[in-house]
């Protein structure tokens, strides 16, 4: 008789690889992503680190590269690390605010083989943008929009979209069709880290959100194939949760500055496990065999209402970051599910958002920035 | 602004520049590349898009294709799949 067995997930490839090559940076989005305590981050890897963990990963299946940060820009090997990711064969695409693009750089970047360019705006309203990066760095991007073009790549245009510039997206679109974007991704804020601190102040109402779609619609409509315009619907205003990351450990593999390699940008934040880090170990057996990249794979970590459901395959669940932060447990069902037994706590961000109750006056937004992390690593400190 | 008269045999496809048509030995397959996608191929695409070179026509990458896999009478899935490719602008003609 054959003895039980367990039927392990099989995963494929890390099919897309980000290399997040620093946490510095000069703008101060009140909705990054960056973890909240990126200021007691260890030392970056070096550039023979990073070489060697671009080749690993184009070894075990990987072919999109994104560099990304932080500002990649601000690592003076980032032509290196093109280079070498270009020689490999992967599709390179670099994720920028465009702050250091300059020209030298450009062609520097394009001679490596540089494939793509996505370059993020906070707003078309050059006092929003200021306010809400912080820094007065709208006219610098038009620039790099246009070296952008010049040097013939195709360019996708990156904004998060939130409460305080989902009222002017069409600007935001007619913006990116004039400085020659051929892609547009409309972004609605993902409330984890900063975005998670600022996330009150953030969260649109259902109002501004249809009405935000539907001029969407009409600017699609209006310019026809000229630009190919993307919206990402915010998750809190749904009742069923996101795919994240398209499955855990199934496409996604972040690589944070100081080494630690992540099944998505924010994992880092989840209790209870360790990830391992490319300075200790390879990162097939990175991928295919740690603890980390194994614990939410697939289905068999499921608990109630997710073990159960008959829409489990379609959204696995959702995200286990967001099930922490709300619910306290990784492995509860997300929020987001009307299924799930916490799904009152994001209708109720919802109902404040819809009240308009949070005046930015009332609670002041939180800037980014290593000043506002170390504070707040003193304060966690100060608790313990 | 895409041409939807039918592919004729003289025509000459070639890979758009948007896209970069590589083999993936991970995935054993050949796969289009764009900025943050990819499109996995079947094995079928992936033997007609490698020869969509700009020089070759129709005729020509069919009549290779029906060598390399001694078969014939491939031309109309050929061009329905070519028809279909342009559609996507994964190719130019």
């Amino acid at each position: 008789m054959n003895a039980p067995e367990v039927v392990k997930h099989q995963p494929g490839p890390p099919l897309w690889l980000l290399a997040e090559l620093t946490y510095r940076c000069p703008l101060h989005c009140v909705f990054c992503y960056n973890p909240v305590d990126f200021a007691h981050a260890p030392d970056e890897l070096c550039t023979d680190d990073w070489l060697r963990v671009l080749r690993e990963a184009r070894a075990a299946g990987s072919v999109q590269c994104g560099f990304s940060g932080g500002e990649p820009l601000l690592r003076d090997d980032l032509e290196v690390l093109v280079a070498e990711a270009h020689k490999l064969g992967f599709y390179t695409n670099l994720l920028t605010s465009g702050v250091g693009l300059t020209d030298a750089r450009a062609r520097a970047l394009k001679d490596a083989g540089l494939d793509h360019i996505q370059l993020s705006f906070q707003d078309s309203t050059r006092e929003l943008n200021d306010f809400l990066s912080h820094t007065r760095t709208f006219e610098l991007k038009q620039k790099v929009a246009a070296t952008i073009n010049d040097h013939g790549w195709p360019m996708v245009m990156n904004c998060v979209i939130h409460r305080l510039n989902i009222d002017y997206i069409d600007r935001i679109i007619d913006m990116a069709v004039e400085l020659g974007a051929e892609y547009l991704e409309l972004a609605n804020s993902q409330y984890y880290s900063w975005a998670m601190l600022n996330r009150d102040q953030l969260l649109p109402s259902r109002e501004q959100i249809e009405r935000a779609e539907r001029v969407t619609n009409e600017r699609r409509q209006h310019y026809g194939e000229r630009i190919r315009i993307f919206f990402v619907v915010p998750d809190y205003h749904e009742t069923r949760p996101k795919k994240c990351m398209n499955g855990w450990g199934n496409v996604f593999l972040t690589i944070t500055p100081d080494g630690t390699a992540l099944p998505c940008h924010t994992a880092r934040m989840l209790p209870g496990l360790a990830f391992p880090n490319v300075r200790d170990l390879d990162v097939r057996s990175i991928w295919f065999d740690s603890e980390g990249f194994n614990r939410y794979r697939g289905k068999g970590w499921m608990k109630a209402p997710c073990r159960s459901c008959p829409e489990q395959e379609k959204d696995l669940g959702g995200c286990r970051c967001q099930a922490f932060m709300l619910t306290g447990d990784p492995a509860a069902a997300d929020p987001v599910c009307d299924k799930s037994p916490a799904h009152h706590k994001v209708v109720e961000a919802v109902v404040r958002a819809e009240r308009g109750e949070v005046a930015v006056v009332a609670k002041p937004l939180v800037f980014r920035g290593p000043e506002e992390s170390r504070r707040r690593l003193a304060g966690l400190a100060g608790m313990k | 602004m895409s041409d939807t008269s039918a592919i004729g045999a003289t025509a000459t496809p070639r890979v758009s520049k948007r896209f970069r048509l590589q083999w993936e030995e991970a995935q054993q397959a050949w796969v289009l590349l764009y900025p943050e996608g990819m499109v996995k191929l079947n094995q079928s695409a992936g033997e007609i898009l490698r020869r969509c070179d700009g020089v070759s026509s129709v005729a020509e990458v069919v009549a290779d294709l029906e060598q390399a896999f001694a078969t014939a009478g491939l031309e109309a899935d050929v061009v329905a799949f070519l028809e279909l490719a342009r559609k996507q602008q994964w190719i130019d003609m």
